[in-house]
């Protein structure tokens, strides 16, 4: 299986993030498999959910059509599995707790291996909640990325020391959703991150442009681009796939090698 | 497991951008909650400003009327605002003011918690922004100016089922964009710790003065207390002190909507099942894949998929019992209310006078029971007026 540690190696990463279901599932297939071949080094695929806490409208309107097309989680499983022997690159998921919850830890996690899933990111699930997912997880050897904020200062050091997969850095407050301007010092966050893990660092938040890829790539491991991506989708619907691979395929050309 | 839980429910289940900010919140309470300084302020307010103690008023109509139990109220109804929203919103609002914030922000449903907070924000001098469904602003249209008029500043929140659940989702995502000039002023005993045990300390006044006045009145400690339970605020307050005295039953009605047997109610703990949401491990109403159920309650206060986590312990372990009430029960018994005591409830405390006189009935003469009256039922006109099918001008 692709692992996410590919995705750093020798190189900066590009992370492209996309909703499962948006417009269908079929089409979502076709999509990761176009992120893939415009160069993307990661894909976070996200599972919808009907309250999306950290998600700026973009995504929250992506989710909710998800939702409306009846994209469900074993849909989700089937839609990846059917992509699996194409994909060159990882893929991790994006998700909200109770989903996974629900489902049942273990259950999960398995199907995550078996459908070629190698982490997941779930951002209302802190540090110091991870302890049963994480045993659950560890089981299937699925990685559980963990998020760093402008404000975790005190709490980097415990989390930077038992990261697995990568950091998540959130480049400042507030949701997911591209912005003009991110004021926040990465930098120093960077190097305080630095003090305690060698693990890859990828800034998220706020990225639509190559200007800011260069930036950001600049200061850590990779970038993570989802709502500018989704907000393309979400215009072309089905028909995406051009727009999906010229965006991708810039934003990439900004990466600073 | 982390702290703030009661069994294996609670716990803080939120972005990691919003971590720091409540365990600044955890620290200050913590520290201010024994601080001499903050009580005395803080008593003051709820007496001097609130109206605290509330009365515990015998329903000697209802009480005949029903021919068992005797019937008494406690009037949370008559405090300022309107609810028993401004005992917690007194504290929290006080509580930011000494860490030094100069904006709170809310969630509501009705509107009872918002107008709360955008009360005790107006009385401190600290800004106040208030995020409300839209359908619940276009059901209580006159809380919304209400609010408008105490200074604050109402969001209308379009995402969802746009009510109550969304309320919080949106305030939660403001939260994280000025955490450091701004509380989230929550307004039940629900969301990540310390939320559901802060809260639940500032309201537990209720249930204290339930004990002390009864006592006074009966000699005695009640047979039962009952409670309307949305997110659980004035439940967990009513209950809290009873917790060690088994042979009080405390009984929580949660909203049972168009009935069981429809998909539109919000009776959380007779429907849904364990979940992770809005910070909590608790029970949520909710689908086989996770995804959080809509609710329908003709209360926009009960008009929430979830229950707080002290509430799922005290039903898991057996200590409290809920029960659903529908919405046609509800509006009976706040017309009942209406003309047999002359007090109109809130529809919300509706539901939990309509289980009493079920009650009243079933354990007979003799037997004492303890209503929470949460608030007063002047918002709810116009619309009860439009369920029974007239159209009044507000």
């Amino acid at each position: 299986m692709n692992r996410i540690q590919d995705a750093f190696k020798n190189k900066k990463a590009f992370i492209a993030y996309l909703m499962a279901g948006d417009p269908n599932l079929a089409d979502s297939a076709k999509h990761i498999l176009t992120a893939q071949e415009a160069g993307a080094d990661l894909i976070e695929i996200g599972i919808p959910f009907s309250d999306p806490i950290a998600e700026g409208e973009v995504i929250q309107a992506s989710s909710a059509r998800a939702i409306s097309a009846g994209t469900r989680l074993d849909g989700v499983f089937e839609m990846v599995a059917s992509i699996k022997e194409q994909m060159r690159i990882p893929m991790v998921f994006m998700t909200y707790l109770n989903p996974v919850f629900v489902y049942g830890y273990d259950r999960f996690f398995a199907k995550c291996a078996e459908v070629g899933i190698c982490g997941v990111i779930i951002p209302d699930l802190p540090f110091e909640e991870q302890g049963e997912a994480k045993v659950a997880a560890e089981r299937h050897q699925i990685e559980i990325v963990t998020l760093v904020a402008p404000t975790s200062e005190k709490r980097v050091i415990q989390i930077a020391q038992s990261a697995e997969g990568f950091i998540y850095l959130v480049s400042s407050m507030g949701v997911t959703g591209v912005r003009n301007e991110i004021t926040t010092d990465l930098s120093a966050i960077v190097s305080e991150i630095r003090k305690y893990t060698d693990i890859p660092i990828a800034i998220g938040f706020g990225i639509g442009v190559p200007k800011q890829v260069e930036y950001y790539s600049a200061i850590a491991d990779g970038v993570i681009v989802g709502s500018a991506i989704v907000r393309i989708i979400g215009e072309h619907g089905k028909n995406a796939k051009q727009a999906v691979y010229e965006y991708i395929q810039s934003m990439k050309q900004g990466l600073v090698l | 497991m982390n702290k703030g839980r009661f069994g294996e429910f609670g716990g803080q289940y939120i972005p990691e951008t919003l971590m720091d900010a409540l365990q600044e919140l955890e620290e200050a309470y913590n520290h201010y909650k024994d601080d001499s300084e903050f009580r005395t302020e803080l008593n003051a307010l709820l007496h001097d400003y609130a109206g605290r103690p509330s009365h515990l008023y015998y329903a000697k109509n209802l009480t005949k009327q029903i021919g068992g139990a005797e019937v008494y109220l406690k009037r949370e109804d008559l405090n300022h605002t309107g609810s028993h929203k401004i005992n917690n919103v007194l504290g929290q609002t006080l509580l930011a003011k000494y860490m030094g914030k100069t904006r709170i922000i809310a969630e509501t449903g009705a509107g009872q918690h918002g107008v709360a907070a955008a009360t005790a924000a107006a009385l401190l001098g600290l800004d106040c922004e208030v995020f409300m469904g839209k359908e619940d602003t276009e059901r209580q249209a006159l809380n919304v100016y209400r609010m408008r008029l105490l200074g604050a500043k109402v969001h209308p929140v379009t995402s969802g089922t746009m009510t109550l659940k969304d309320a919080v989702n949106e305030t939660m995502r403001e939260w994280t964009r000025r955490v450091s000039n701004t509380n989230y002023v929550l307004g039940s005993v629900m969301g990540p710790h310390p939320f559901p045990m802060m809260v639940r300390d500032f309201q537990k006044v209720i249930g204290v003065e339930i004990r002390e006045q009864l006592c006074r009145v009966e000699g005695r400690l009640p047979d039962a207390v009952v409670a309307c339970v949305g997110g659980g605020s004035n439940a967990i307050g009513t209950f809290y002190d009873f917790i060690g005295d088994e042979k009080v039953r405390l009984v929580g009605c949660e909203a049972a909507g168009k009935g069981l047997d429809t998909d539109q109610h919000a009776a959380t703990i007779t429907c849904g099942s364990v979940g992770i949401f809005h910070g909590m491990k608790s029970i949520f109403c909710q689908d086989e894949f996770g995804q959080i159920a809509p609710v329908h309650s003709i209360s926009a206060g009960l008009d929430y998929p979830g229950i707080g986590p002290e509430h799922a312990w005290l039903y898991e372990t057996g200590r409290a019992e809920y029960v659903p009430v529908t919405d046609d029960e509800a509006v009976e018994a706040f017309e009942r209310m209406s003309r047999t005591e002359g007090i109109i409830p809130a529809i919300e405390s509706a539901h939990a006078v309509a289980h009493t006189i079920k009650l009243a009935k079933e354990m007979g003469k003799g037997k004492i029971i303890v209503v929470c009256l949460s608030g007063r039922g002047d918002k709810d006109v116009a619309a009860i007026a439009r369920y029974k099918g007239e159209n009044i001008n507000e």
